[in-house]
């Protein structure tokens, strides 16, 4: 088996590590081996998050090259732009259409590209943009909206969803886990 | 049982389960959660200190008295730790003492990217230095056995992608903790000259025995397979080299100081294009050249700025590269800023607008220098803030100068390496003010207990310094408290620290929004009243956004982010923003 390499972008506080995180457990509980990198630190005040999750036989590097990623998952329009060159020749994008403003949008030193969806249809074929945001909300906390957006792309990745369940159940607290399977289910049906 | 964790993780695991007893570290990224994960290991005592050199002496302690230990911190911590370390390497151990740095290749978090290896070979200690969290977890072990056999100090080097990355790790055995004799040995444990002269000697003798070890010990593995191409490499390097060459033959270091001579040489000999990947410094091919052994390829194609990758290592040897498109251009920027509700914001928003000169610090404020508030001039590294601005203020005065320049520095920097900058400023007659932002967690590395955070590392309440009599008690008179979301009085209290001659101390005790969960009532934006006129937006709060409004672009709250400190609300001349009832 190729290895199978998934980018995650977002923004600081938006859950991209946990993602990650089932991801990567996930891939382990299906036999596989995996690796999984992100950059902690200064990324947490509201910056620009990058995570990768590669999958596979036997996975040396824990870093996806640009040109590379089977999968690009984004929580925010924006960073789907900024890492959309992540993805190998008809690699597939999903992303979460509601917008974070970053800072220097907010500071009034920059202006949010209004074309951004457009922008993201011409830099990749196969891209999908999911309402990540109401689906989250409509299973019971705008915070899910991570799990909404692994849903969405089960269907895309080589691991068994029933697995990708019952880690999603293992990690949550307890009131958690009922909001972050509905949140998965939500995003599959997206 | 098969995990999944950090290498950060798989330290702090396995130095539970090598017969760890004490650990003490300093946080900082990227090796703060391995303390953190020590923490969460039942039988294992460990704390954090004030700053690296206190966390390395503590280790040096408990070493002497018969308990295998751990000191943690990042690549810059072994700078101020560097005073204890130097001469850790001549006393030696009693029971295994390893020293874990986490280097950061391509600055993800840090202020430089120095090359730790250079630390072992200035000190003359083995280091280890794993390429995966697998290694990670077995190089605690190993290190442990290496430190007590050899009688040294030993150095555990791990880079950002081998800290933070994720990877399969086998648990093993667990070893007991046996706390040996607490060891009387003057002429090993006091570095007086004389006794300092014997150790040097043994030191050197030491390191020629590491050499022989290094020969043989299976740390260091020849992965022999296709000998058109062999390759020298160690850490994370390697796992780029496998990426990119599958087949290549490979010497693989896992020590990687002292360095395997002979096993280098014989490995050169058999391939046909020999070549060395090492991240940052020419540590390996100096030494390796140094031995009269010809290197094909290494850093002459290989940059000393920044981290390795898979295509680095193609492009070195002229191979093609993963193809991509390039990044989308012109796209705006997402830097890290102040969080909405942060205590620090309001600070910025007035240094900026009195356009002080400000001696910045390590931490969460340090982003007080990004557009638009640019409100810092300099930033050196932890502690530097005060005694700058006192070199400053010093010059400034025989020049003639009459501007006092600013000081600004979070509570746990102050602790780390800050006070004793302080006590120069009240000693030596100097003219700074001095800003301590005392929210009571250190912020930037994720919110760790310290000294005045009313509670050690494992969450269990502690004795808590008082800052103000701190500042009293090192010679300062004028010290006095503010709150920065008020920005009316934070501007009067500056411009008073700028009028009044001499040392002048201002103390804000807003606790971190982030790490206590404040949570007021949040703003909303009159639209009848906002002349759209963008004066608040200069406070740049992600929380802020223009929306077209008739035939204007006015400014909206999203009240899914904001956090209701009412700081920009200040900043507003008609009126316009108030707080949401409920």
């Amino acid at each position: 088996m190729k290895v199978f390499n998934i980018v995650i972008a977002g923004v600081g506080g938006q859950g991209v590590l946990l993602a990650s995180r089932v991801l990567a457990e996930s891939a382990l509980a299906c036999g596989m081996d995996v690796k999984q990198n992100e950059v902690h630190g200064m990324a947490q005040r509201g910056g620009s998050v990058i995570s990768f999750v590669r999958i596979g036989e036997r996975v040396y590097s824990p870093v996806v090259m640009p040109g590379s990623a089977d999968i690009l998952i984004s929580f925010e329009p924006l960073e789907a732009l900024r890492y959309v060159h992540y993805l190998k020749p008809g690699g597939k994008l999903v992303y979460n259409r509601a917008t974070i403003n970053p800072s220097t949008v907010a500071s009034g030193m920059a202006t949010y590209p209004p074309d951004v969806e457009e922008r993201i249809g011409r830099a990749c074929r196969d891209a999908h943009g999911i309402d990540a945001l109401a689906i989250a909300k409509e299973a019971g906390n705008a915070k899910a909206v991570n799990m909404v957006m692994v849903g969405s792309v089960m269907k895309n990745l080589p691991i068994d969803a029933k697995v990708v369940e019952g880690v999603v159940r293992e990690i949550s607290r307890d009131k958690g886990a009922e909001v972050n399977l509905r949140a998965l289910k939500g995003g599959a049906a997206a | 049982m098969k995990k999944i964790i950090s290498g950060n993780e798989a330290i702090a695991l396995s130095f539970g389960d090598s017969g760890g007893v004490f650990a003490s570290g300093y946080p900082g990224t990227p090796s703060t959660e391995t303390l953190e994960e020590v923490a969460r290991l039942d039988e294992v005592y460990c704390e954090w200190a004030p700053n690296e050199k206190v966390a390395l002496e503590s280790v040096i302690g408990a070493s002497i008295a018969g308990g295998r230990c751990l000191s943690t911190m990042k690549h810059v911590g072994v700078n101020v730790a560097a005073d204890a370390l130097m001469t850790l390497t001549y006393t030696g151990v009693n029971a295994g003492l390893i020293l874990m740095v986490a280097d950061d290749p391509g600055m993800h978090s840090s202020q430089n990217e120095q090359d730790s290896r250079n630390y072992a070979r200035f000190a003359k200690v083995p280091m280890l230095d794993p390429a995966d969290s697998q290694e990670a977890y077995d190089f605690v072990r190993a290190g442990f056995e290496i430190s007590e056999q050899f009688d040294t100090p030993l150095m555990l080097r791990t880079t950002t992608r081998i800290a933070h990355a994720k990877g399969v790790v086998e648990q093993r055995e667990k070893i007991k903790p046996v706390v040996g004799e607490w060891a009387r040995n003057v002429p090993k444990y006091v570095m007086l000259p004389n006794f300092g002269k014997i150790k040097h000697g043994e030191v050197e003798e030491r390191l020629l025995k590491l050499r022989e070890f290094a020969e043989t010990t299976p740390l260091n593995r020849v992965e022999m397979a296709d000998t058109e191409l062999g390759i020298l490499t160690s850490g994370i390097s390697y796992q780029h080299v496998r990426e990119a060459y599958p087949n290549a033959s490979v010497l693989k270091l896992g020590l990687v100081h002292p360095l395997p001579e002979k096993k280098i040489r014989a490995f050169a000999a058999k391939v046909r294009r020999f070549m060395i990947v090492e991240e940052m410094d020419a540590i390996f091919e100096e030494q390796v050249r140094a031995m009269g052994i010809r290197v094909d390829i290494g850093k002459d194609r290989i940059s000393y700025c920044g981290e390795v990758s898979a295509d680095i290592v193609r492009a070195a040897l002229g191979d093609a590269v993963t193809g991509s498109a390039p990044p989308v251009a012109d796209l705006p920027q997402r830097p890290p800023t102040f969080c909405p509700g942060c205590a620090h914001r309001g600070l910025f928003t007035i240094l900026s607008k009195l356009k002080a000169f400000v001696s910045g610090d390590i931490g969460c404020y340090t982003l007080g220098a990004l557009p638009p508030i640019s409100a810092m001039h300099s930033c050196i590294c932890m502690g530097a803030s005060i005694s700058a601005a006192h070199g400053m203020a010093k010059v400034n005065e025989i020049a003639g100068r009459t501007e006092k320049p600013v000081a600004v520095i979070g509570d746990s920097t102050f602790f780390h390496s800050g006070m004793t900058g302080l006590l120069s400023l009240a000693y030596n007659g100097g003219n700074a003010l001095v800003v301590i932002m005392d929210n009571r967690t250190t912020g930037m590395t994720g919110g760790q207990e310290n000294p005045g955070s009313g509670r050690v590392l494992q969450g269990e309440p502690a004795r808590q310094v008082d800052i103000a009599t701190l500042v009293k008690a090192l010679g300062i008179d004028n010290v006095a408290e503010i709150n920065t979301y008020d920005l009316a009085e934070t501007e009067a209290a500056i411009r008073k620290g700028l009028e009044t001659p001499g040392p002048y101390v201002l103390i804000d005790k807003n606790p971190c929004i982030l790490r206590y969960r404040v949570k007021q009532s949040m703003l909303a934006v009159d639209l009848e009243k906002c002349s759209g006129c963008r004066a608040c937006l200069k406070v740049t709060c992600v929380a802020l956004g223009m929306v077209p409004a008739g035939d204007k672009m006015k400014v909206q709250i999203d009240p899914n982010i904001c956090n209701g400190c009412g700081v920009c609300a200040q900043l507003c001349k008609f009126d316009a923003m108030s707080v949401v009832k409920g």
